[in-house]
Formats: structure tokens, C-alpha cells, sequence
């Protein structure tokens, strides 16, 4: 992978304005933590969404198996879970800071990889289907996860799981820095990782498959193998978020935070959509724009925050499909490096 | 696990013929997703709110002191010009375009309604209470409410009526023309625009009919409806576009199978069951059809 000198400084402003956030707006840690997590779901989503034209509403599978998961961990490694769950929000086991920062990083660990062998173990199956049959297909695998999910007991069942609260380690808001920080590790990872994976031949496989799978097949590509190696991919960094994220909120619920369709589920997609899809900067400017529409307005909507995100789909769906991405494509072509003929143009214009 | 249902037949019994009952509503609600489908050619994942929409219609007769079995006739009505508004709105502009986009903005529809229903009617389940009474059978073995057995009845009926109305009368020809080919359709005069219109309205309907009689059966709660579009769709899938015969034996069966699997696994599993079933159906049919492909190289 190449990196040009412009590029060079973007990144390393990036980093440094990242580095230097929590401590610029300390009122907004969590926030910025949060957008982290959601920047790093809508790029992964958009590995198989934009790239490789499978519209998943599934990768919220990963998502909550992670989260529950290193949760799962982090209290296993060291106490009885089932009777932390039993408990419930009452403590009767507190993790010393050692034993907390140990589960969760084998948490974390876990987290991302169990979720990539599901992905890979069921991937053979529900790659396969096409188009709307694979859409609903994976809906309905996130929704029987969160169902099947609160109906198992050592996990908190329907009363929920609360994770580990953060120990005591001196300094007054470490919490909020730790999780900025590791969710902000994990976003640099993810970039680092699709950034040079779209700068691959794999890339342009997973193009192929969106233009047309049967003809990529016909050329002799093992799209199958791609398909789930990119779907692979796309759940190791789920379910690294959905750790994270667990960690974060601090409880976890079966249908509404973990697994849940109807908010997070919904959003990687439409994030990705909003700020372009198969791109590698759009879902990061979706992301940001959504989380910071979502926050500013969300407290004037005041319970209509649903109503909105409804009609804001319907809306983003039907009359920004291209995404903010795809707009500067269309107006700025010469930055994007293409090349337009003025002729052809002006003719397209005529015939209109 | 809860393996009873085995060891006393009468709740095989039991649980086979609610399941037909309930599995015959299914099979309406789905009619109705398979003629969109067919038609225009958008998958509406808001099927299921628009049932309980149509259900809670139902539920307001009732507090109003009419009799909620009267939401079959009034249910409909309102729900058919309901779902013109959301054609005009939403659906006309997505029916040319992607399948997945249709997926998206009808379930940007459904999180509307859904969020609409709770500010409007409250997050209780509610039920509308028919006084229908029950019947026993088998020796008192098995009891049978009267408002399941209603409800089958009237959605039968509505079935055979739309069956008929679409042989007979001339929109129907319409709609069967267009869903054959829309082009053709078009440039021998039919107005699609309108043929689409009134197929989801007439959907709309359907789903108005099929919610009322489960406000009257079952139960329904603003957040109940993604359940319902499920099954329509495992239902269409299964029975294929066109295939009314098919639909109905589906839905049966799925209505069945909720019931058994009710028992054995437990209520808190039961939708989570649904959901299942969708996957491995779905997973089914891709090796199924993928072996026909590798036939056909």
C-alpha cells in the first residue's frame, strides 16, 4: 500500500486530533467513544453492503455475540457466572483493577474471534443467497439471536447482564479515557486493516461479485472464498465494537443493546448509506455526521427519536441513496480522479 | 424441554388444530405480501404494523362499546386509503428500483408505525374481547375458543372473495396483467400507477382483516408486527408467488409448528423459533437450488 505525502499529513492530523480529543472535550468522552464503536460497524458493514453488494442486517449478530461474550469472560475468568447474573445489579464480586484489565483483554480477544468463526461456520450456508433472500435472511438471524439470547439463564436471561463495573484506580475519570482510547485503538485497526485491503486484488474480487457474481465466477474466481473471507473480516471488528461497546454502557440487554436490530442493527446501515456506500471515507463521514445529528437532535425529538430515525431512512433511502460520498463524486469528479468529457457530457444533457 | 405434549395425544390435538386456526390468518396476512411481491415487486417489511394497525382499529371499536367482530368490515376500509397514503408517499418511489431499497425504506416505515402505535395506544398488550365463548370437544379434552374458529371462518371468506374478485372483475385483470408484465400491461392501456395503488391498498386491506381478527383471538402490542411479516414472507418462500393452495397448507403448517414448538421448547423461545425456522428455510431452499444450478452446468 502507497501512501501519498497529502494523504501522509491527513493521517497523522487525523491521529493526533484523536489522541488529543478526551483531553479537548472532556465533556464528551463516552460520546466520542461511542462514535468510534459506530464508525467501526458502518466501514465493516460496508466490506460486504458497498463492496461486495450483500445488504447485511445480520452483522449485528456479531455485534451482540461479542458483547456478551467478553462480558462473559471477564466475569468468568474469576468468579461463578451464573451467579453474578443471579445478582443481578446488587455486587457481591468486585474485580480488583489486575483482574479487570486481564478479562478484558482476553474478553476482547475472544470477543472478536469466536464471532469470526461463526461468520466462517455459517458463512458456506447463508452466502449463498442472493440479493433480498440474503437481506432477510440475516434479519432474521439477528432477530432469533436476541430472542433465543434472553431466553437463556446463565447470561441474564430477560432481566439482563450487568458487566463488570470499572475499578478504582486512582485518577477521577480514567473510565471514560480507557474506553476512549481502546475504542479508539480498535477504529485505527480497522482502518489500517480495510484501508489496506482495499488497496488489494481483493478488493477489486468483491467488486466483481457486486457487479455480477456469476461472471466473476465464469473468470474463474472462488467467489464463495471471498465472500466469507470478507464476512470474516467484517465480524472479527463487530464483534470487537460489540466488547467494547458492552464495557461501555455497562448492561447489557438481550433485544436492546446487544442484539439490537431495530437501533444499531439499523444504523451501521444506514451510516454507511448516508456517507456513501463502497467507499472507504464514506461510512466514516456517515458515522460522524449520524452520531452528531443523532445527539444534537435526539434530545429536542424527546421520545420521537424513533418516529425520526424512521422517516430519516425513508428519507436518506429514497432521495440520498449515492450518499454524501457519491454527491462530491458527482459534483467534484476531477477530485476523485476522473476524468470527464466535456462533449459527452454536454450531449447527455441534451438528450435529457 | 417440556416433552408433555408427546406423552397426552388430546394436546397434540389441541395443539394441531389451534395451530390450523391460527396457521389460516398467516396464510391471509401472507396472500397479501405475495401479491405485492408478485406485482410490484417490493418485499414490505412494514406487513406485520400494518396487522397490528388494523388489530388496534379493532381494539378502539371495542373500547367504544361497538362489538370488535364489526373492525372485520370497518378495519379494511380504513386501512385499504392507510395504505394508498403510504404508496403515494413512499412505496411509488422505490418500485422500479433495487430490491433492497424497498427493504429499507418499508422498514423505516415499520419503525415509524411502530413508534406511532406506541405514542398512540400505549405499550400494553391489549385484547379485544368478543364473548364468543368456547367449544369442547373430544369428551371436554380439547377446548376451542369460538372467536379462533370465527376468525378462521372470515378469513376464509375474505380469501375466496379476493379469489374470486380477481378472476372476475376487471381491476383484477389489471393487476394480474401487470404483475405478468408491466410493460406490456402498460402499452395496452392498463395504468399501472394505479394498479399498484390498489394493490396495496388492497393489501392494506388484508392485512386490516387479518388484524382485527387477531385483535379479537390473540393478542397485540405495538412492537408484535416484525413477527408477522416474518411468517408472511417464510410463507410466500415456501408456497411460491401465485400459489394460493399453497399458501394456505403453509401457513397451516407454520401455524402448527408455532403450537408444537409453544410446547416443547417453551413461549419465551416461541418467536425466537420463527425466526429460526426462517434461517434454515432460507438456507434449504440455497442448497436445494444450488444444486439444481450445478445440474443445469
Amino acid at each position: 500500500m502507497s501512501i501519498s505525502r497529502n494523504n501522509l499529513i491527513l493521517y497523522i492530523g487525523i491521529l493526533i486530533f484523536g489522541i488529543a480529543a478526551p483531553f479537548l472535550f472532556p465533556a464528551f468522552k463516552v460520546q466520542l467513544s461511542i462514535l468510534c464503536v459506530l464508525i467501526v460497524l458502518a466501514t465493516t458493514w460496508n466490506i460486504q453492503g458497498g463492496e461486495m453488494g450483500y445488504n447485511s442486517f445480520g452483522n449485528i449478530l456479531f455485534y451482540g455475540l461479542g458483547m456478551y461474550l467478553c462480558a462473559s469472560v471477564q466475569v468468568g475468568m474469576f468468579f461463578p457466572l451464573s451467579e453474578w447474573t443471579e445478582s443481578g445489579g446488587e455486587k457481591t464480586f468486585v474485580h480488583t483493577p489486575a483482574q479487570f484489565f486481564q478479562g478484558m483483554a482476553v474478553g476482547l480477544i475472544v470477543a472478536a474471534v469466536v464471532p469470526t468463526i461463526v461468520a466462517g461456520l455459517i458463512g458456506y450456508s447463508i452466502l449463498g443467497l442472493r440479493g433480498h433472500y440474503f437481506a432477510i435472511c440475516t434479519l432474521g438471524l439477528g432477530v432469533a439471536a436476541g430472542e433465543i439470547s434472553g431466553g437463556i439463564e446463565i447470561i441474564g436471561a430477560g432481566q439482563g447482564f450487568t458487566t463488570p463495573p470499572f475499578p478504582d484506580v486512582g485518577s477521577l475519570d480514567s473510565r471514560g479515557e480507557f474506553f476512549y482510547f481502546l475504542s479508539f485503538f480498535v477504529l485505527v485497526l480497522t482502518f489500517i486493516a480495510v484501508r489496506g485491503i482495499y488497496s488489494t486484488r481483493f478488493k477489486l474480487i468483491l467488486n466483481a461479485i457486486r457487479d455480477n457474481e456469476d461472471k466473476a465466477e465464469a473468470m474463474g474466481i472462488e467467489t464463495m472464498k471471498y465472500k466469507i473471507v470478507g464476512w470474516m473480516i467484517s465480524a472479527f471488528f463487530c464483534g470487537l465494537a460489540g466488547g467494547i461497546m458492552g464495557g461501555l454502557v455497562g448492561y447489557i440487554d438481550s433485544t436492546d443493546v446487544a442484539f439490537d436490530g431495530r437501533e444499531m442493527g439499523v444504523f451501521m446501515v444506514l451510516m454507511a448509506i448516508l456517507g456513501g456506500k463502497g467507499t472507504l471515507w464514506g461510512p466514516i463521514i456517515g458515522a460522524t455526521v449520524f452520531h452528531i445529528f443523532k445527539e444534537g437532535f435526539w434530545t429536542f425529538f424527546l421520545g420521537w427519536q424513533y418516529v425520526a430515525l424512521g422517516v430519516l431512512i425513508v428519507v436518506i433511502v429514497i432521495y440520498f441513496p449515492e450518499g454524501i460520498m457519491g454527491w462530491l463524486r458527482e459534483k467534484y469528479p476531477e477530485r476523485f480522479g476522473e476524468v470527464v468529457d466535456e462533449k459527452d457530457r454536454k450531449a447527455q444533457v441534451e438528450l435529457k | 424441554m417440556d416433552f408433555m405434549v408427546f406423552q397426552y395425544p388430546m394436546i397434540s390435538v389441541q395443539a394441531c388444530l389451534d395451530g390450523i386456526l391460527l396457521g389460516i390468518l398467516f396464510a391471509l396476512i401472507a396472500y397479501g405480501m405475495a401479491l405485492q411481491w408478485g406485482v410490484m415487486n417490493i418485499i414490505n417489511i412494514a406487513q406485520g404494523d400494518l396487522v397490528i394497525l388494523g388489530g388496534y382499529i379493532a381494539y378502539f371499536m371495542y373500547l367504544y362499546g361497538i362489538h370488535p367482530a364489526w373492525g372485520v368490515i370497518v378495519s379494511p376500509i380504513i386501512m385499504f386509503f392507510v395504505g394508498i397514503a403510504i404508496y403515494k408517499l413512499v412505496i411509488n418511489k422505490v418500485v422500479d428500483r433495487d430490491l433492497f431499497i424497498s427493504i429499507l425504506a418499508t422498514f423505516g416505515i415499520s419503525i415509524l408505525f411502530m413508534q406511532l402505535m406506541n405514542f398512540a395506544f400505549g405499550a400494553d398488550v391489549v385484547l379485544a374481547n368478543s364473548d364468543y365463548g368456547t367449544t369442547m370437544l373430544f369428551n371436554n379434552n380439547v377446548v376451542l375458543p369460538n372467536s379462533k374458529i370465527f376468525s378462521a371462518f372470515i378469513s376464509i371468506l375474505f380469501a375466496i372473495c379476493l379469489v374470486i374478485y380477481m378472476k372476475k372483475s376487471k381491476l383484477g385483470r389489471a393487476i394480474r396483467a401487470t404483475a405478468q408484465n408491466a410493460r406490456a400491461a402498460k402499452i395496452l392501456g392498463v395504468d399501472t400507477e394505479k394498479v399498484y395503488a390498489a394493490t396495496f391498498g388492497i393489501n392494506a386491506a388484508l392485512c386490516g382483516v387479518a388484524g382485527a381478527l387477531i385483535s379479537i383471538t390473540f393478542t397485540i402490542h405495538p412492537y408484535m408486527g416484525l413477527p408477522y411479516t416474518i411468517r408472511s414472507f417464510m410463507i410466500v418462500i415456501v408456497a411460491g408467488l401465485g400459489n394460493l393452495p399453497g399458501v394456505a397448507m403453509s401457513g397451516m403448517g407454520l401455524g402448527v409448528f408455532e403450537e408444537f414448538a409453544d410446547y416443547i421448547l417453551g413461549t419465551e423461545f416461541r418467536i425466537g423459533s420463527v425466526f429460526l425456522l426462517l434461517v434454515l428455510i432460507l438456507v434449504y431452499r440455497r442448497f436445494k437450488l444450488s444444486r439444481k444450478r450445478e445440474y443445469l452446468k
